[in-house]
């Protein structure tokens, strides 16, 4: 950990670890090409399996030859969706987040009745080699009866189609609200100004640079289930495999999720693929392997975004906001996805005060099923939609008003002495200093300076834009009960074990998951600053359900807080214990003893001590503990966080568009986050800067779209663009810290924030710079055609 | 279907093999030889994570049969590091903190790794030029511009 001790932040003995720009512990594997994701693995006899999925969009299944297939050289077996059924499984890919009138249909392995997207999985091809399986596919022949589809979410809901569910016969899975309808109402009624914007969020596809793998083995003696797969949340996988889909009870269901190459929401979820993969294994009794193609995932990997949106905002000539109206259809897809229905409802409409005192909001959202693939969390999920809606507004505002955006914003933010701030949107942020962190934003580009040189190059015939992104984030999901309350049928908690051995080394057990976010390196900073020893002597184990006992897992920016904050309270429980043992063998009382930088002393007798490791020691020796006190020297955490946390910043970005050809080019990005607490300022900042990128490809990049025969457009790399490097500037990054007060080591949390940020500052910019031809606004993805088309190029 | 012995060395090691005619490289290297730093992120010779060096170019080895390799000097990933001791280039990637979840990372090195060969001082628009066939979701590539820099001024302050 070489840059800790040059910098000085760490002294080995832990104090210090917390807070200190260490170096990765988990990078040399992958440096040097070591590190094994799942397809890396093999087992002896590893099969391959290859996924038949269904061409049409909308079609009823006839029939389904698999004879042809089954004869060819090397083919073990083929499965249809009637032999699932038929094996008597529970056969459910479950949704885990309910909501009132919520329309539930039947979501199977493999489809029996209908295909409902592109994709559907209709039936398993497992041989002895990849080459064999994926050639069998063709030579399965399906027979469909095809059906009118749709793919849009208004017209899902609007048009007279067939429904994609016969128990949705509007296409309606839920129509949800949140807020005071009337006190909206009135809100609006006694307003001086009223502005709107209509908007849409495209479909995003997440693109994790690893696509999703499973690799099964069925003991039959032992009747045990080990997978190993690109899973963010292993044991939601065991728990969802267990009751849902496979039967079996959780303690013979072994997850295992090795190195995972990315994963930004789309390795959360339960997928027909992986199930599919381990039920093949259970039929033949061999280990089955499944990697998908990016053509897979472009089709199978759950979507993000997905709406069409009006909003309204009422303000007073002042700039003062009076209220907030939202009216949004979400696109789901086919198939509820497990969080697909909490995303576009809970996670979006209660972040829409974003920054401000708002006094009255109302959102109603549409959910509705369409021929497509799943929506479901992608990075930002929900707050990254919800906080685009609110950013436009203030911006179209602003406008209407015709006052400065960043002028705007000021008047509006909730002020630090209203914390605990309670919004019309249902959340109770817990700290904030929105104006602090504006500032610091503005003041990087110097902003009035910034204001004069774009009307200087306006006069010109050039045009800078200059955007604002001010957001919050509810991160840490979540608040068990509070989470249930809304329809969670999963806990928000995290658990943990922190163990010293006999010889003074420690071992923490998180039941989040890594996908590159460093937490064998920042869990480690946390345990070793509560306890007192240097980072190299712990070691952070995670991925493996049969290793670490519990735990829900990694997503919405909840692992450095709620998994962090568990590790913390366990380290914690730990240490008192360890004092006891320390007050007993110094003859003196717990009361009386001191920790200090991994030593127990004597108050007043600084030479009398005991090293947390020595006491280790002790506490597995057993020859001289306190009374009743049992021996070793570990804790099994769960820690259920009482709130939310609420992550902030303003980004702001300095474009200039050329209108005659529409181009784009970003001088300027300034990120400056508030996550709280920062444990590494190195990850942070990598955190940061990896969610901008993701936010700058939504703004200006990416976007998937179905053609007219509801086939997906952009089902390659070369037909979605994920940003390169010739694609985003450098970064220019900042922070302010506002701990987060409910916290055990004040973090907020920040995988999500930056993406929520990014996508409405480039909006917000490309917009300023079109302010001279009366353009207040243009969807996602902005093209060179479309500035160019909103500039009358094409008149 | 037929078979073809063909011979390679990779990363010095001389290995002999039989594949199909349409065995990739990148699969013939992965799972015929056991070299799975190279990882596959597309089919269409986009993302660049299989990248290789074969014969002093680099390749995206699945746009290659393994067939055609035959006789070729291969280098890998596993290949970087000197007798388990980081390459500069390795450990800048590391200090810098150019890499998350390492999917694209063998690419990225092999990519960054032959381009320094041939530029001692390039500016970062040129390093960004250099790594456009290599995608990384994680990074921004921020970072991954700042390691390629810090390695060609500290083999600079070397030569």
């Amino acid at each position: 950990m070489s840059d800790a001790d040059a910098s000085g932040a760490s002294d080995g003995d832990g104090s210090g670890a917390f807070g200190a720009a260490i170096e990765r512990g988990e990078d040399v594997p992958l440096l040097t090409g070591s590190g094994e994701y799942t397809d890396d693995i093999s087992l002896r006899g590893t099969t391959h399996l290859a996924i038949r999925r269904s061409d049409h969009a909308h079609a009823r299944i006839e029939s389904i030859d698999t004879s042809d297939a089954e004869a060819m050289e090397g083919v073990l077996a083929v499965f249809t969706g009637e032999d699932v059924v038929e094996s008597g499984v529970p056969n459910t890919i479950p949704t885990a987040w309910d909501l009132p009138g919520l329309v539930q249909p039947q979501y199977r392995m493999l489809a029996t009745d209908k295909v409902r997207h592109e994709g559907t999985p209709v039936a398993a091809v497992v041989a002895e080699t990849r080459h064999a399986a994926s050639d069998a596919l063709e030579h399965i022949h399906v027979e469909y009866e095809e059906l009118e589809h749709v793919t849009d979410p208004v017209d899902a809901v609007e048009r007279d189609v067939p429904p994609v569910h016969d128990e949705a016969e509007d296409n309606v899975a839920f129509d949800f609200e949140l807020g005071d309808a009337d006190a909206t109402d009135e809100a609006f009624a006694d307003a001086d100004r009223v502005a709107s914007v209509d908007l849409r969020q495209p479909r995003l596809i997440p693109n994790a640079m690893e696509p999703r793998a499973a690799l099964a083995d069925w003991e039959e003696a032992t009747g045990k289930l080990r997978l190993w797969m690109t899973s963010q949340n292993p044991h939601l996988h065991r728990m969802l495999l267990s009751a849902g889909t496979l039967g079996l009870p959780e303690n013979k269901i072994q997850v295992i999720a090795p190195e995972v190459g990315g994963g930004f929401g789309s390795k959360i979820y339960h997928y027909p693929d992986e199930a599919v993969t381990a039920w093949c294994s259970m039929q033949l009794g061999r280990p089955v392997k499944w990697q998908a193609t990016r053509s897979e995932s472009y089709l199978t990997d759950c979507h993000g975004r997905d709406h069409v949106t009006t909003g309204e905002i009422a303000l007073d000539d002042d700039g003062t906001i009076r209220g907030v109206r939202v009216e949004t259809h979400a696109g789901l897809g086919a198939q509820l996805s497990q969080f697909g229905t909490a995303t576009p409802s809970y996670l979006y409409a209660t972040v829409l005060s974003g920054q401000y005192t708002i006094p009255a909001i109302h959102c109603r959202v549409v959910g509705a099923f369409t021929n497509t693939t799943p929506v479901d969390a992608y990075r930002g999920a929900g707050r990254a939609e919800g906080i685009y809606v609110i950013e436009r507004l203030v911006d179209v505002a602003a406008r209407e008003l015709e006052m400065d955006p960043a002028e705007l914003r000021r008047r509006n933010l909730v002020p630090p002495d209203e914390f605990p701030y309670e919004s019309a949107a249902a959340l109770v942020y817990d700290s904030g200093e929105y104006e602090r962190a504006m500032d610091l934003a503005l003041e990087h580009v110097d902003y009035e300076e910034l204001r004069e040189r774009q009307r200087e190059l306006r006069d010109e015939g050039r045009y800078i834009g200059i955007g604002i992104g001010s957001f919050i984030e509810s991160a840490g999901l979540s608040p068990s009960g509070l989470a249930g309350d809304l329809g969670a049928q999963a806990g928000g908690w995290e658990s943990s074990i922190v163990r010293f051995d006999s010889t003074g080394s420690v071992t923490v057990l998180a039941g989040t998951a890594d996908q590159g976010q460093g937490h064998r390196t920042t869990y480690a900073q946390v345990a070793a600053e509560e306890l007192g020893v240097s980072v190299d002597d712990v070691t952070v184990v995670e991925g493996d359900t049969d290793r670490i006992p519990q735990g829900m897992g990694t997503y919405g920016s909840r692992s450095a807080s709620v998994g962090g904050g568990s590790i913390a309270r366990g380290a914690r429980e730990v240490r008192e214990k360890a004092r006891r043992i320390a007050a007993h063998q110094l003859e003196t009382s717990v009361d009386d003893i001191e920790f200090d930088d991994g030593e127990f002393h004597v108050a007043g007798a600084p030479d009398r001590s005991l090293h947390i490791q020595t006491i280790a020691h002790e506490a597995y020796l057993g020859h001289d503990l306190p009374e009743g006190m049992d021996p070793g020297l570990e804790e099994t955490n769960f820690y259920d966080p009482e709130n939310f946390t609420y992550p902030f910043g303003t980004h702001v970005a300095v474009v200039e568009v050329e209108p005659e050809t529409g181009e784009i080019e970003i001088e300027r990005y300034v990120a400056v986050d508030d996550c709280g607490e920062i444990i590494n300022p190195m990850i942070v900042e990598g955190q940061v800067h990896g969610g901008i990128a993701q936010g700058i490809g939504a703004a200006l990049y990416e976007g998937a779209a179905y053609d007219d025969d509801g086939h997906l457009r952009t089902r390659r790399m070369d037909e979605y663009v994920v940003p390169h490097a010739t694609q985003l500037p450098d970064f220019e990054t900042d922070n302010t810290v506002t701990p987060s007060p409910h916290n055990p080591i004040g973090v907020k949390g920040v995988g999500e924030s930056a993406t929520i940020a990014a996508a409405p500052t480039i909006v917000s910019a490309v917009a300023d710079a079109l302010e001279p031809f009366g353009v207040d606004h243009l969807d996602m993805p902005i093209t060179p055609e479309s500035v160019w088309r909103a500039t009358g190029g094409d008149n | 279907m037929s078979e073809h012995n063909i011979s390679v060395t990779v990363n010095g090691t001389h290995h002999e093999l039989t594949v199909e005619p349409r065995t990739l490289l990148v699969s013939a290297l992965r799972e015929e030889l056991g070299y799975t730093g190279a990882n596959v992120g597309c089919e269409t010779g986009r993302c660049g994570a299989c990248t290789v060096r074969v014969d002093g170019e680099t390749i995206k080895s699945c746009t290659r049969f393994a067939v055609q390799s035959d006789g070729a000097e291969i280098e890998t990933v596993e290949g970087l590091a000197d007798d388990g001791e980081l390459s500069t280039l390795q450990e800048q990637f590391q200090e810098n903190h150019g890499l998350q979840c390492g999917y694209c990372t063998p690419g990225m090195l092999m990519s960054a790794d032959t381009f320094l060969r041939e530029n001692e001082d390039p500016s970062r628009e040129e390093i960004r030029d250099a790594i456009e066939g290599n995608l990384c979701r994680c990074t921004g590539y921020h970072n991954i511009v700042d390691a390629i820099e810090a390695t060609a001024d500290q083999l600079g302050e070397q030569r």
